[in-house]
């Protein structure tokens, strides 16, 4: 069993860090369709990142060794992440290092490190962007952690794989607290990952941007690293919705090697109908005011305070 | 009567001693600032080292000393007593007077106030009363210890006594520090019980009826609570720490601040007996509050002495949760919880401890470097002062709760404690709970906002100001000292099941209960038996950097490394200049903009057409107008009226001596 773990846990890095790039040109190209454009190409990421690989790094002159750090930084942050959520597998190695409290200080951690690097160069957009992107962080962290915690209280433990286990077992539905919090992570989902109504990824008007005004002084290499990790945040956001709120077809601890054949397809089923739905959700739904956002994340924090209340009142 | 034999208790008084004899050693040659700064403070240094050597035997023996020593007054000899509980804050006190005492040896200048020697001797005189406080073991000797700690702080605060402002933080600070006094000699008359003994045995076996065991409880929460800057009796902090030179404010933030939380322990879970749940409200709600004004007010400060103060209030209030806590489940008999979110206080006190002392040190030498204290003319000073800019990095992102660093853990521990609240018999708490924890993570959240702010402002982006080219970076000793406590604040948080095993000597003590280990490996923290959670500092900063370094390689091995140096991106228009910069400001007014009711904004706008603008704000708490200023105006008119009996006119004050006389000859001829 120690080497099927171990090649569950290989296997879901690995799935992570190639399928975060085509999630996000499925999720483009569901875009493109409903908004009736004709789609770029799946694998769109992919080309860019590479085209971003080859090129001549050019970093601004009074930037110092944390901004050539950082990307790195958050995107091994993001990695761990990916090995730490159980995607695919509940039997993971890696995930005693961490369990979810340590994983949204992960999270924490790479927003905190591509601020600094965002305030490194000095420049207007990149402080902007930086004080906008904790302003977002600052309300979105809080609400996803509690989100966590219902379904922490629900299986006894802070350990994703633990909740999953406990929440695919079946003995739970939806239950009504975490049916709010369901609620409340997709607009953390949102607003974490740049996305609208929160952050228009296609634009660089300095109205509404927040993530492209941090990554506005990166080029190269250290960008092509800033934008894998940010579809690399992306793919672990929705995983997390998977396992807290569709845990199915997760490979559970006692059904072997054949778990994973299940998991495999089944992963990618979710994935292709989460990218969908984040489309529909995208294009139905307007940009919002810069100081409009910590509303819509008051209100996810709202329900996800809400969520643990009826939790600890009914007692479910 | 005294007996001395080579015990860890006598081994740490004679330390204490010794702080008291290298300060004196001060006034040989009170002017000499190389005699003070290279070798009486680094002996100090020393003394502190070997003290938390002590302490740390101690607390890993887990035994109990005793000493009687026959000084003071007649018939009161002072009671001594080492215990786990006072080992561990000792061991507190040893280890970040180490780091604070060697960067002070390089910290002072001539010329600041008051006189190297003199400057010396109240600061060891700090030490070591800090240190007697945590030894004493009855009530006379630890109110004079802590009048002392009072005292010569109040003298290192006003180091600077030419300037009014600082007199002024100093007043309040002695006045707040003496309305706590008294609150703590109430609590401490109450508590003997009417036995009339003030030695602390006599406290622990004095029985208190449950109204007056509540009246002694809220008194040491006030008294202790003013010194440790809970709100609403934070005031003096914000005021007193910006004010005092930055190793001293080190000290006070690092290390006085626990000594207060040393004192709420020893008599909320020591003398007191077994604590009555609800009581464990008024400190969590309390420690709730402060946890968010505390940190509301940091985000949106522009001087950075006072944003870490601030941050000091916000930590005292995750410890004052902590012990709420603490009492509300030990009340409810849940023992093992108890001891975890005692663990997760006393953790966040060493943390606290650690973490704070290194940023306001790092303040110290930005402050010296430049001369400037106000964030927006900071900035960029990453380029120019390295050492202080990488270490105070680490101070940052701890105190900023970030995995693997220490803040981190006893976040944790915290929220792991605050998650087994589902088992408490009272209804009322249990809605309270969920509350309780949603504000911990929210003030957690904005504490990283607070810290981004404070980095980013004055490490990083350009200089703002000219002047700052010239910075330059700190001294060897000053290096050593960040080092230190750099390195403390990575060993707490990679080591945290080493820490536990220690601290178990005091929750045993304590509580009567330790936290099981539900796991074999030394390198993997999980505290709660029976629940699959678990946390491997280790294995997770491991993880990260081979990810790291991984990626590195293979982006240098497939591609390239090619690195062109080019002027910042300026849109095409030109002219970049460092004012396009967020000010401190600016960074924090989206926190202004969005909690705009919990500020008192007094705000000069320029006109659009002004062609010499002008832009100010200054932010003052609520608090002063609703509360302290008609406090102290009743104060004022109080005293004005008792006034009118004093005529001046010793005729009168004759009459006054004659009618009192005459009342008790008539009381005593009654009766």
């Amino acid at each position: 069993m120690r080497a099927l773990d171990w090649i569950t846990q290989v296997l879901e890095v690995v799935a992570a860090l190639a399928a975060a790039p085509v999630f996000l040109g499925w999720l483009n190209q569901c875009r493109a369709w409903l908004q009736n454009r004709r789609a770029p190409s799946l694998w769109l990421p992919y080309r860019s990142l590479h085209k971003l690989f080859h090129k001549e790094a050019v970093i601004a002159d009074n930037a110092s060794s944390l901004f050539r750090i950082a990307p790195y930084v958050v995107f091994g942050a993001m990695v761990l992440a990916a090995g730490i959520i159980p995607s695919m597998g509940t039997r993971l190695p890696l995930v005693v290092a961490a369990d979810a409290i340590a994983l949204v200080g992960l999270f924490a951690a790479a927003r905190v490190f591509m601020s600094l690097a965002a305030m490194d160069v000095g420049t207007a957009f990149g402080t902007l962007g930086a004080r906008r992107e904790m302003m977002v962080g600052f309300l979105a962290e809080p609400a996803l952690l509690m989100v966590i915690f219902v379904a922490s209280l629900i299986s006894s433990s802070t350990a994703l794989p633990a909740i999953t286990e406990n929440l695919a077992s079946g003995r739970i539905g939806l239950s009504p607290g975490l049916a709010f919090s369901a609620v409340a992570f997709v607009l953390v989902l949102l607003a974490e990952n740049a996305r609208i109504p929160v952050d228009n990824p296609a634009t660089h008007l300095e109205l509404t941007m927040i993530h492209e005004a941090m990554v506005l002084e990166y080029s190269a290499r250290h960008l092509a690293l800033m934008e894998w990790a940010a579809q690399l945040k992306l793919f672990n956001y929705v995983c997390i919705g998977f396992a807290l709120f569709l845990p199915w077809g997760v490979a559970r601890a006692h059904i072997g090697p054949v778990g994973l054949l299940v998991a495999i397809p089944a992963l990618a089923v979710k994935l292709a109908a989460a990218g969908a739905g984040l489309a529909l959700i995208e294009t139905v739904s307007a940009k919002m005011r810069v100081m409009r956002i910590p509303e819509f994340l008051a209100t996810a924090f709202l329900f996800a305070v809400l969520g643990l209340l009826v939790h600890v009142l009914l007692g479910a | 009567m005294i007996t001395i034999s080579p015990t860890l208790l006598t081994g740490c008084v004679a330390l204490l001693c010794g702080w008291v004899v290298v300060g004196l050693a001060g006034l040989l040659r009170p002017g000499s600032l190389r005699f003070a700064g290279r070798t009486l403070f680094p002996l100090g240094a020393l003394l502190g080292l070997a003290l938390a050597l002590l302490a740390g035997a101690s607390l890993l023996g887990g035994g109990t000393e005793r000493l009687i020593l026959p000084v003071g007054l007649p018939d009161l000899p002072m009671h001594l007593r080492l215990d786990p509980l006072s080992s561990l804050f000792l061991l507190l006190l040893g280890a970040s007077s180490f780091g604070i005492s060697v960067f002070a040896g390089g910290y002072f200048r001539q010329g600041e106030g008051a006189l190297p020697g003199l400057l010396c001797l109240q600061y060891h005189l700090f030490l070591a009363s800090m240190g007697a406080v945590l030894l004493a073991d009855d009530a006379y000797g630890f109110l004079v210890a802590w009048e002392v700690m009072a005292l010569s702080s109040y003298f290192l605060v006003t180091t600077q006594h030419r300037i009014p402002e600082i007199r002024r933080a100093g007043f309040l600070y002695l006045l707040m520090a003496h309305v706590g006094a008294i609150c703590l000699l109430l609590c401490f008359g109450v508590l003997q019980g009417g036995s009339w003994l003030f030695t602390f045995d006599a406290m622990r076996a004095a029985h208190l009826s449950p109204g007056w065991a509540a009246a002694a409880f809220l008194l040491a929460l006030l008294g202790f609570g003013a010194k440790a800057g809970l709100v609403p009796v934070h005031v003096w902090l914000p005021e007193a720490h910006p004010a005092a030179p930055s190793p001293v404010s080190a000290l006070m933030s690092g290390v006085m601040l626990k000594t207060a939380v040393y004192g709420m322990l020893r008599v909320g879970l020591d003398l007191l007996g077994r604590p009555v749940w609800w009581w464990g409200l008024a400190p969590l709600i309390l420690g709730l509050l402060t946890i968010f004004y505390g940190v509301l007010f940091a985000a949106v400060q522009t001087d950075m002495k006072r944003l870490l103060a601030y941050s000091s209030i916000e930590n005292i209030g995750i410890v004052f949760t902590g012990i709420g806590l603490t009492i509300v489940f030990e009340g409810s008999g849940l023992e093992t919880v108890a001891a975890l979110a005692l663990l997760a206080t006393l953790y966040h006190c060493l943390n606290h401890s650690f973490m704070k002392s290194l940023l306001f040190l790092g303040t110290g030498s930005v402050l010296h470097a430049t001369g400037e204290r106000n964030l927006g003319r900071l900035g960029g000073l990453i380029h120019r002062m390295p050492w202080v800019a990488w270490l105070t990095l680490i101070g940052t992102l701890a105190i900023a709760g970030l995995p693997p660093l220490n803040g981190f853990v006893s976040e944790w521990l915290l929220l792991q404690s605050f998650l087994f609240a589902d088992h408490l018999p009272h209804a009322f708490v249990n809605l309270l709970i969920p509350m309780g924890m949603a504000l911990v993570v929210l003030g957690a959240a904005l504490a990283g906002y607070v810290m981004v702010k404070f980095y980013g402002v004055i490490f990083l982006g350009q200089p703002r100001e000219a002047s700052l080219a010239h910075a330059h970076d700190c001294g060897w000793l000053e290096r050593i000292g960040l080092l230190w406590l750099a390195l403390g604040c990575v060993a707490l948080g990679l080591f945290p099941l080493q820490v536990i095993r220690a601290l178990g000597a005091v929750t045993g003590q304590l509580i009567g209960a330790a936290v099981p280990q539900a796991s074999s490996h030394w390198w993997l923290l999980a505290p709660v038996p029976g629940r699959p959670v678990s946390y491997g500092p280790l294995v997770f900063l491991t993880a990260t950097l081979a990810v790291v370094f991984l990626t590195v390689l293979a982006v240098r091995l497939t591609y390239h490394q090619r690195v062109r140096r080019a002027p910042a991106w300026d849109c095409a228009f030109g002219g970049l200049t460092p004012r396009m910069q967020d000010t401190a400001e600016g960074f924090g007014q989206p926190i202004r903009h969005l909690f705009q009711s919990f500020f008192e904004i007094e705000r000069e706008l320029p006109a659009p057409a002004d062609r010499t603008p002008r832009y100010r704000i200054a932010i003052r708490e609520r608090i002063w107008r609703l509360a302290y200023e008609p406090l102290s105006n009743a104060v004022e008119r109080l005293a004005n009226a008792a006034a009118r009996v004093q005529q001046g006119r010793i005729s009168v004050y004759l009459l006054y001596g004659f009618v009192t006389l005459i009342v008790l000859l008539a009381v005593a001829l009654m009766s």
